[in-house]
Formats: structure tokens, sequence, C-alpha cells
């Protein structure tokens, strides 16, 4: 093969879409390696600790494309004291020196400053896509210097950040001259927008397809920019509050009629159930729909808007539209892959709450789901023996029972029954999130059926150190292991340490590990970082020396080729 | 559950794994073995101001369904939700909570119109009360819309979040409450006319 020339290689390289697989290519010989590595466009760092920045800029000059996730999982819990770490800046610093060409970014739990977002605004004159996802410590000000110096954006995509909010002048930053937007979302900040500058933005912006408001927008806004835009396919509605009989309602109406190319709509902050009725004319073609953030809409409304979307792939909802609304789901959204239900406290006295009757519903009603996360209130065996038979497809599988180490409310069983035929059934699952009561058993199950299995979450679970073991030892496919509030102990931790290098990582919280274990493993493997997190707090129980036999209270795992890193703050011990 | 022990059907034992706050400083009860502290402080206090949070919710919801059991508030990220859905959730409710509930007042044939905050009140009876005095120097006699009583002069009504003008009574007060936009004292023909509809 070394006999091509290399253009053929590279072009061949070209057909490799997973990074995964040019991972592999580039391992074959040297002269595979550097064709790979000189013709990568795009990079995926799913642990910013994995590798350090300048190394990646040097072995892959060309990158157009970046992906860095920082913090651990559980950091979305507050399971992860707020400075732990994941800053952006090193990053952008390094590909500001070394790759200027870089277009596209994406950061998913990181800490990026403003000075991060300046940097990255001037340093990159073909910046085309931003996109944070659970990101914090920036302000609307590094949003400015974003929208000012990027001359060619196309995305700027904000989810779920927590966003200071320093007045509403960044949007005013996009120059006149800027039309190429494509993509903009900035539903999660919480501040006003100058609606004049918004409207403006839309109207000059002809490709623009995804647009997700904020809550501060009005219904006045929303219309107007309906009006003017209405080849939107992705829509985030704004707060949605108006008065249903005013002018301001019917114009809605007519404007969502001209959008006949929308396909998903999200945001609904405050919408009062008698607004609804102007998003209908544009149900039939939705295949995403996001209501939860909207804890108005429940019973009958939501049934009723629910009836019209027949096309719908993507549902995400609270739970207090109950096992009878989810009936109504699984009876007319014959095309659902995902679905999420919220649980929700805010939805008021006497609204229903989901069981494993409404997910058996979906499972009998929704073959094609593949994708769920549900938060109920109890679960059974025999539910999810019966969802595994009606869903063999499910790639991510995340249940989540409220009420912690509950049992089948009907036989007072634990539920490793029921789980296990989820694992034996799902010959592709990918991801699956315990709970309720669960013994030793679930995890041998797991470890004999879950191969494909990449992600596993469990809380109060497992008995003995076997239950990690099984788990182990049985997924050969294991990337990241979460453990919080089980009793897994040094035995489990080191019983093949090697395993972890062929792991992104591993975090136990709130189990039976010692400062013995942790540092026995540290010692056996140079190539992970085995960091434990101690918590100081008033009385300053933790004393300088804590002896070995002193139980962990938090550690993270991670393989890299990076060493120790230097920015960890002091409560985070790299062993 | 703790962080260890197999579950144990047994009844009583169920105490012994149930989760608890206590004050800083004071044992954490009934642990089943002292080599497992159930965690820093900072998380106990941290679940105490989850705890705060939830059983107002809890108690603002509790009326329709069964108590939810208070341990499951006490766990430190749990249930698993990403803090940005959890602020959004409960800066939400702080608004509604700090917020007075103060609606307009009008009454038929009064020059000008009153405000008061509905939240001071505990029940249908206080806010007649209260109407009353309000708009004594109208010479009002007895508020009817209540119990349903005839021969009063006036009915109070109220306009709801979907527009409709509804009598005042019907719902429990906390419904109500939630509900009202606006009150009006309707005179009595009008007032009538509403009553004998069917």
């Amino acid at each position: 093969m070394t006999y091509f020339p290399e253009e053929v290689v590279e072009h061949i390289f070209d057909f490799l879409e997973s990074h995964r697989h040019r991972n592999t290519v580039s391992t074959v010989c040297k002269a595979w390696y550097r064709v790979e590595r000189l013709s990568r466009r795009s990079v995926f760092v799913g642990n910013c600790y994995a590798v350090r920045p300048e190394r990646v800029v040097v072995r892959f000059p060309g990158v157009r494309s970046l992906s860095v996730k920082g913090k651990p999982h559980f950091a979305d819990f507050n399971l992860v004291p707020h400075d732990w770490g994941g800053f952006a800046l090193p990053w952008i610093e390094a590909f500001a020196r070394g790759c200027p060409g870089l277009e596209e970014l994406r950061l998913k739990r990181m800490v990026v400053s403003d000075e991060s977002l300046e940097l990255l605004a001037r340093s990159f004159p073909n910046f085309k896509v931003l996109v944070l996802v659970s990101c914090e410590g920036f302000s609307t000000d590094g949003l400015a210097a974003i929208a000012t110096h990027c001359r060619v954006l196309r995305e700027l995509d904000l989810q779920e950040n927590e966003v200071e909010d320093r007045g509403p002048q960044w949007l005013s930053c996009f120059p006149d001259s800027c039309t190429s937007l494509v993509s903009l979302n900035f539903a999660c900040l919480k501040g006003d927008v100058n609606a004049g500058a918004l409207e403006r933005l839309v109207a000059r912006c002809p490709n623009i397809r995804t647009l997700r408001l904020n809550r501060a927008v009005s219904v006045d806004s929303l219309s107007k920019i309906l009006a003017r835009a209405p080849h939107l396919v992705d829509l985030g509605t704004g707060s949605f509050t108006m008065d249903h009989r005013a002018e301001a309602y019917h114009r809605l109406m007519n404007n969502f009629t001209k959008c006949k190319s929308l396909k998903s709509l999200s945001g609904f902050w405050d919408a009062s159930p008698r607004c609804l009725p102007a998003v209908y004319p544009i149900c039939r073609n939705l295949t995403g729909l996001n209501l939860s953030y909207a804890p108005a809409i429940q019973g009958a409304d939501l049934i009723k808007l629910i009836r019209l979307c027949l096309k719908l792939q993507r549902l995400w909802v609270l739970d207090c539209i109950g096992d009878k609304g989810l009936a109504v789901v699984a009876s007319t959204c014959k095309e659902l892959q995902e679905l999420r239900v919220f649980p929700s406290d805010v939805c008021g006295a006497g609204t229903a709450v989901v069981t494993e009757e409404g997910l058996v519903a979906i499972s009998s009603g929704c073959p094609k789901l593949n994708s769920l996360l549900y938060f109920c209130h109890q679960m059974t065996n025999a539910a999810l023996i019966t969802i595994a038979k009606n869903c063999p497809h499910f790639t991510r599988f995340r249940l989540c029972i409220l009420d912690p180490g509950k049992p089948d409310p009907v036989t007072n069983q634990p539920l490793d029954e029921g789980f296990g035929a989820i694992v034996q059934s799902c010959k592709d699952l990918r991801r699956l999130s315990l709970s309720g009561l669960l013994t030793d058993q679930v995890f041998l199950y797991i470890g004999m059926y879950a191969e494909c299995l990449e992600m596993l979450s469990i809380a109060f679970a497992g008995d003995s150190d076997k239950g990690m073991m099984y788990v182990l030892n049985g997924c050969k496919n294991m990337r990241k292991l979460e453990i919080r509030d089980s009793p897994f102990g040094d035995a489990a931790l080191l019983e093949d340490v090697g395993k972890y290098e062929t792991m992104r990582s591993l975090w136990m919280s709130s189990c039976d590990i010692t400062l013995r274990g942790c540092k026995t493993l540290a010692a056996k493997m140079p190539r992970l970082n085995v960091e434990v997190i101690n918590e100081r707090d008033e009385s300053d129980e933790m004393e300088e020396n804590p002896s070995d036999l002193h139980r962990v209270e938090k550690m993270y795992v991670y393989r890299t080729v990076a060493g120790p890193r230097n920015d960890a703050p002091d409560f985070v011990w790299t062993l | 559950m703790e962080g260890e022990a197999t579950y144990v059907s047994d009844l009583d034992n169920l105490k012994a794994t149930e989760l608890r706050l206590g004050l800083p400083g004071t044992d954490a009860p009934e642990k089943p073995t002292p080599a497992s502290p159930r965690g820093s402080k900072r998380a106990l206090l941290a679940a105490d101001e989850e705890c705060q949070s939830k059983s107002k919710s809890l108690g603002a919801d509790s009326s329709g369904q069964e108590a939810a059991p208070v341990a499951k508030a006490q766990v430190v990220g749990w249930p698993p939700i990403r803090s940005y859905r959890k602020n959004s959730f409960q800066a939400r409710k702080a608004e509604e909570e700090a917020a007075g509930l103060f609606v307009k007042v009008s009454m038929d044939g009064a020059p000008y119109l009153r405000k008061i905050d509905l939240k001071v009140y505990e029940g249908y009876k206080e806010l007649r009360k209260a109407l009353e005095n309000l708009f004594k120097c109208f010479s009002l006699g007895e508020l009817s819309g209540m119990e349903g009583c005839n021969g009063s002069e006036y009915a109070i009504t109220y306009e709801d979040k979907d527009g409709d003008w509804m009598l005042v009574g019907d719902v429990p007060w906390e419904m109500f409450i939630s509900s009202c936009k606006r009150l009006r004292i309707m005179s009595g023909s009008e007032a009538r006319g509403m009553r004998s509809s069917p």
C-alpha cells in the first residue's frame, strides 16, 4: 500500500468519516501516519486533560474543526466543585499560535472566560462555528467580541450555559455587513436583548435556519421575526406569553402558517395553554418538540397539541404529561425515536406523574424508539421486560427512578431482572443509566450482555466489589464509567488496573475506596491521572496528611499522555 | 441507601438506611457503621438548602399527591438533573413566591379601583371581609358571591387566566389565587343575570 502516491492515500482517507477510523489508520505505518495527520480536518478531544493542546496543534496543523470536553459528566449535578478546572483558554491560545485556520470550535462543560472569547474572535479570520454546551465563566461581553470580530460567523449556538448578563448590546455588535448567520441560539441568556437589533439581524441573514430566542423576547418580536424569516427550520419561541384574544396572537398564528419549513420547536417558557393554538398550523410537520421548560402546558391542552404531531421523532416533556399523555404519544407519534421525560416540582397540585405504565405504552406504540431519558416514580421488572421486548433498538437507555434504591413496588424485588432484560435485548446499547434497587446481579448481566456499552452511570446500586468487577471484566467497549453512592472498594478498583487505559475515565464518589487504593492505582499506572477531590469544610475534618485508610469521597481517574495537570486547584490531589 | 450493606427487606432496618439530616456537630443518627461517614459537611449543608427549597415546593404541591418521601430531597445531586434546568425552575418559583399577588378590584359604580394582595388572605371569608372594608364607603351592604346566597345586591367575580369571568368561591382557595387576574364586584342586575343562567 505504500506504493500509492500520497495524494491517493489521502483521498482514500477522505472517505473515513469517524475519528476512530482515522485514528486506526494512522497507526498502520509511518507514511500513513504522516498522510493522515496532515490531512486531518477535524479533531475530537473527549477529555481536555488527556493531551496537551500544543501537541494536538503540532500533530494536526491543518485542523479546521475542534471539539473539546472538560469536566466529568457528574459536574452537571453539582458533584464536582466549582473551580475544578476544564479551562478553554489554553486550547484557544495554542490554536491561535499554531493553527490560525481554525473554523469551528465546540466546547462542552468547560470554563470559558471573556478573555478566551476575545482571543478566539481575533485570532481566526475564517472562524465560522462556535458551540458552547454547559459551559460557564463568560458574560455577554465575550459574546459581543465574537459578534464584532467574526466576519464570516455561521453558527453561534449556546446551549444551557451559565452566562453573566452585562446588557443587551452584544447583539447589536453584529455589523451590518454580517449576513452569514445560519444558526443563532441564545435561549440560555437571562437578560434582555434589543428587539430592533434582533429583527434587523434576522432580516439581513437570508440563510438563517435555526433561531432559538431567550425568555426576554416578546411575542411581538417573535411575530415580526417569523414574518421576515419564514424559511426557519428550528425555532425557540422565547417566552410565548400573550393574551390569546389580542391582535398579536392572531398575527402570530398567521405568521406561523407561513413557516412551511419549520421542523423543530422549543422554548414556550411562560406559555399559557390558551396560546398554543397559534402553533397548530405547523404541528403536522414537526419532527422535534421540546416542552420541557413549559410547566403550564399540561393535561388536555398538551394532549391536544401532541395529537397533531404525527411526524414527531424527538419529544422532550415534563412528567406532568402523565401516563395518559404518554399513551396519546404512543398512539400518535409512530415515528418517535427519542423521548425525554423530565421531573417537575412546579406543575402544581394534583398533576399527573409518570410510572412504568407510560413507558410500556410508549414502547408498544413507538417501535423506532432508540433513545430514552425517563424520570419516573416507580418501575417494575415486568414493565422493563416488556419494554425490552418491544424496543430492541435502544442505543441510549437512561432510567431514573426518583426515589433512590426503590424496589419493584409490585414484587418488592430489586430491578436486576428488568435491566438484565434490557441489556440482553438491546444489542446496540451504548449508554445506560441505572436506578432503583439493584444488587450485584444486574452487573453480572451487564458484563455478560452489554457488549457495545460505552457509558454506564451507577447510583445507589450493588452489594459488593463483585458488582463493579463484573462490569470491568465484561464490557469490552466501556469508555466512561461513573459511580456514586455504591459499595465498591479498593478490591474492585484494583482488580484490573490496565482496563482504565482502555477507557476515557472513571468517576467514583461516595463509594468505599480508600486513599491507599487510589495511591496504589496511581503507582501502578503512570499514564493515568488519579485525582482525589477533597473539599475542605469549616471544621477541617481533613488533616493535611490523612491516613491511607481514609475513605476517599471523590475520585476521578483518566488516561492521559499529558501527565499531571498544572492547573489543579488545592483541593484536587493528583496522586 | 448507604454506601454499603445489602438491601434488607426487614422493615425495621429500613429506618437504619434512611437518610437523615443533622445539624453540624450532632451525631449522624442511626448509621449502620461508624466507618462510613455520609459525606462531608458541605454535602449536608448543600443538601439542607436543597431540602428547604424542595420542601417548599413539596408543601405547595403535595395536597393533590401522596406526600413524596422527604428523604429524597436530602441527597446532593439527586435526581440527576442539570443545574441549568434546576436553576431555571427554582428561579421561576422564587419569582412567583416573592412577588405579591396584587390584583385590581373594580366595583360597578365606584369612581376608582383598588388593588389588593391575594397572598395575605387565608381564604374566601377573609377576602370578602377585606373587600367589604375597601368599598364600604360606597355603601355595599352584604357581599354575596360566596355561598350563593340570594337577595344581596352584589356578586364578586374574577377574571381567570383564560380570560373568562367566574364567580368567586367555586374552586379551592389555592387554585383561585393562582388563576385570578383581577376582581370585579358586579352590581345587582348583572349579577343576577350571571347566576340565573344554567
